[in-house]
């Protein structure tokens, strides 16, 4: 039986066109997944069936009636739901506050607690609905999204990128609450860019390329490549890597502590930690255990006591991110919009910000604006960005290729240390293996890469060390030859010791 | 000394009563996610427009429905402009401030009272004659109450209505609100108006109780004063009572002291300390005890297509 029906949606928005003649359908209980790289189209496609964007022509049925909403409500009455990528939640409201906003006919403030216990119980998704939204992990958030779909009983239930920032346990979690849901009827459309938890997962999948539809699949009977290769429309590279002897310790901290930052920040604890030219190594966490504090700690926005950061046997603990860089020691923040590159900024005026001091761009304060355009073009050719000129916004480059500028300016500054913290974030399957191979081809000519991320397979596949960083520790790096996700769970569920656990492995 | 206390504290609740209204205005704006620094030009505003349409009218109850009228028309530049031409809303407080102040003194040259206004006293039955704090709490006019009581229904309202719980959450995080349906925009504008409304009073109160008469630039930073009182309140409105209380006090016992031939226990102050202090007094108050969060979207301008 299908439940909804998509024939022919197209929308443009100027100068481009986020859906072309787009149809399919889904079925009662089916769980559909919408492939494609970034900007091929699915945000709008699913914001078209949610009522955050009309269509300019083309028809969606639901149950066999019209379905044309007008605002997010008026999808919500007819039965659909959505989790979504950037949780929409409100850090300073608690858990129960949360899900009632999301709901068109609340029950009473005493009610909605009991209700909440129930739905998480029955799903098994743990959640207090007194606790603050600001204080839960990136998993325990996702779960608010969730219950606070679900108790509104949805026929379709959208779920955009769900698993990007959940450990491999959270999930399993997640997955089978899932295949429950969709065996108790509920459709889900998925949307995501790990092929692998398609395959685990979905029953049908339509790919989407530049607001087209250019393929369907069955999943659990397609490979992975396949679908990649439908998606991006080219045959694709994975990352080559030669495992090279570490050179000589280039950073070295003793003892890093850092007080947190604020309210909703974690503190790093008593972090002790090598890392040696040409080596690459993969430090994962789920969100909010310190990834951004190591980061600033390290890249210098936030200074230290001089001997807990050594750069070559120098004490550099309290220097500058300027000074850090002129050292060699770069990095390259999460947030790409307002932290590694200023949005309302041309490229030109992005690439002088940080390569300002490597690459001599100003002399005595006078900046060469010719040069940095140079380097800019530099490394928009050095890494296929996909941009109109040097001189466009920052701000309007698609998430991959912003991404691909900023990686791209720090590695052609001949860092000999970078820091990049999740660098593939939001960024589609061809961008992200470029970013990759270009990690570890700097690693490659010796440099040493540190790469903070929450997706355990970009881990696996670029880090010659693994690390787990758990509510502001460290553990001690352990080598990731042979090194499983189960492990990898273990040790980011903070069981440290991971001696045994590698011997019996 | 000779300072009778019993006066001294019915008189600071009068005293606080402007910038009380004016301040849980702004928390509610502010709780919406808007900062309008504008309360100072809506206070005058109030105060002229009250002023005006009282002693036109004879009526006290005009004089405070004109102020709060021309309270929320000021509000609707604002609003227009921050939420509609997406201004920058520091500059567009502060500009707001400038043109209140501007078009206050022309509208009050001039202006000769036609009918002599009074806001009577309200003692309210069995209360007022508890000794002390009978005097004190129980023997005003119905604007003071009328203060108070705004203050409980912002507190319910933001704490327990649906209606408080949208406007939280456009304060709080305004994409995430808009993406779950709720009208960003309608709310904030109904906030700013509240605002207006509430600062056009405070503004009519000095104007018409307080003073009472029109002189130029007559609310004399009370604006300001309520800005950084919602602060120092953390955006609590019960707290908003404390530091409105705080300043009050502050400006009656200096006053007081004052008129007392500026001696502090034997020793003469000059009057510049004296009228300092007040403000002295919430600052460092408000220094020592911020330690809010103030909500996510505070001054952020809102966009639908971002």
């Amino acid at each position: 039986m299908t439940l909804l029906e998509i024939s022919g949606l197209t929308k443009a928005y100027p100068g481009v066109v986020a859906n072309k003649n787009v149809s399919f359908s889904i079925g009662k209980g089916e769980i559909h997944a919408l492939l494609g790289e970034n900007g091929a189209g699915k945000s709008t496609l699913v914001k078209t069936i949610y009522g955050l964007v009309r269509p300019d022509s083309g028809t969606m049925t639901m149950k066999g009636q019209p379905f044309t909403p007008t605002d997010p409500r008026a999808a919500r009455a007819s039965g659909v739901a959505m989790v979504f990528q950037h949780f929409s939640l409100f850090d300073a409201l608690t858990v129960s506050e949360n899900i009632a906003l999301g709901m068109d006919n609340p029950p009473l403030r005493r009610d909605i607690a009991a209700r909440i216990q129930e739905v998480s119980r029955t799903y098994g998704l743990p959640l207090d609905p007194m606790m603050v939204v600001g204080d839960l992990s990136a998993g325990e958030r996702q779960r608010v999204e969730i219950v606070r779909c679900l108790l509104q009983s949805p026929e379709l239930l959208i779920m955009d990128e769900p698993t990007s920032v959940l450990t491999p346990q959270e999930v399993s979690i997640l997955f089978e609450t899932l295949r429950l849901l969709s065996s108790e009827g509920t459709s889900i459309l998925y949307i995501s860019h790990k092929l692998e938890e398609i395959r685990t997962l979905c029953h049908h999948a339509t790919i989407l390329r530049h607001g087209v539809v250019v393929g369907t699949c069955v999943p659990k009977q397609t490979t992975s490549r396949e679908m990649a290769e439908l998606m991006v429309g080219a045959t694709l590279q994975a990352p080559k890597r030669d495992h090279a002897t570490p050179g000589t310790a280039l950073l070295r901290l003793q003892g890093l502590s850092v007080p947190a930052p604020h309210e909703f920040g974690t503190a790093l604890k008593d972090i002790t930690l090598t890392v040696r030219a040409g080596e690459v190594l993969g430090i994962g966490g789920v969100a909010g255990n310190g990834q951004d504090e190591l980061v600033a700690a390290l890249s210098g926005e936030t200074t230290v006591p001089d001997d807990m950061i050594e750069w070559q046997g120098k004490a550099i603990g309290r220097l500058m991110p300027n000074d850090r860089r002129a050292l060699g020691l770069c990095a390259a923040p999460e947030e790409r919009n307002g932290h590694a590159a200023a949005p309302d900024m041309t490229l030109t005026e992005n690439a002088l910000l940080t390569g300002r001091t490597r690459m001599q761009l100003a002399n005595r304060g006078i900046i060469d604006w010719a040069k940095t355009r140079e380097f800019a073009q530099t490394i928009i050719e050095a890494f296929d960005v996909r941009t109109p000129s040097t001189e466009t916004n920052a701000r309007s480059l698609s998430g991959g290729n912003l991404q691909k500028f900023v990686i791209g300016r720090e590695i052609l500054q001949r860092s000999r240390l970078l820091i990049v913290n999740q660098p593939t974030w939001g960024v589609d399957a061809a961008a992200a293996a470029a970013i990759r191979q270009s990690l570890l081809d700097l690693a490659a000519e010796g440099s040493a890469v540190v790469v903070i991320s929450q997706d355990l397979d970009e881990i696996l596949e670029v880090a010659d060390s693994f690390a787990a960083l758990t509510d502001g520790r460290l553990s001690p790096p352990v080598s990731t030859k042979g090194l499983s996700l189960d492990q990898i769970g273990m040790m980011l569920g903070g069981a440290h010791d991971m001696e045994t656990a590698h011997v019996d492995a | 000394m000779d300072i009778n206390p019993i006066l001294l504290l019915a008189a600071l609740m009068v005293a606080s009563t402007p910038i009380l209204l004016a301040a849980i205005g702004e928390l509610v704006t502010e709780r919406a996610g808007v900062l309008n620094l504008g309360v100072e030009g809506m206070m005058i505003m109030g105060a002229v427009a009250g002023y005006i349409v009282g002693h036109s009218t004879g009526s006290p109850l005009a004089g405070f429905a004109g102020a709060a009228a021309a309270g929320i028309g000021l509000s609707l530049v604002f609003a227009i402009l921050t939420q509609v031409l997406l201004t920058n809303q520091t500059a567009t407080g502060l500009g707001l401030t400038l043109f209140g102040m501007g078009l206050a003194s022309l509208m009050g040259q001039g202006f000769e009272p036609a009918l002599p206004v009074t806001v009577s006293k309200i003692a309210i039955p069995g209360l007022s004659s508890i000794p002390v704090l009978g005097p004190i709490l129980f023997q005003h006019d119905a604007i003071v109450y009328l203060s108070i009581l705004l203050v409980l229904a912002v507190y319910l309202v933001l704490g327990y209505s649906r209606a408080g719980l949208i406007l939280r959450a456009v304060g709080e995080n305004h994409d995430a609100a808009h993406a779950l349906g709720y009208p960003v925009r309608l709310v904030r504008l109904l906030a700013i108006m509240f605002g207006g409304a509430c600062a056009g009073l405070g503004g009519a109160y000095i104007s018409l109780v307080r003073v009472p008469q029109w002189i130029d630039g007559i609310t004399a930073g009370a604006g300001w004063i309520a800005l950084a009182i919602v602060v120092f309140a953390s955006w609590k409105p019960w707290r908003l009572i404390g530091g409105a209380y705080l300043f009050g006090g502050m400006t009656v016992l200096q006053l007081n002291i004052q008129g007392d031939g500026g001696k502090i226990f034997g020793v003469t102050v000059p009057v510049e300390y004296l009228s300092m202090t007040p403000f002295v007094a919430t600052i460092v108050v408000l220094v020592v005890m911020s330690a809010g969060r103030a909500p996510g979207s505070l001054g952020k301008s809102f966009h639908a297509s971002n």
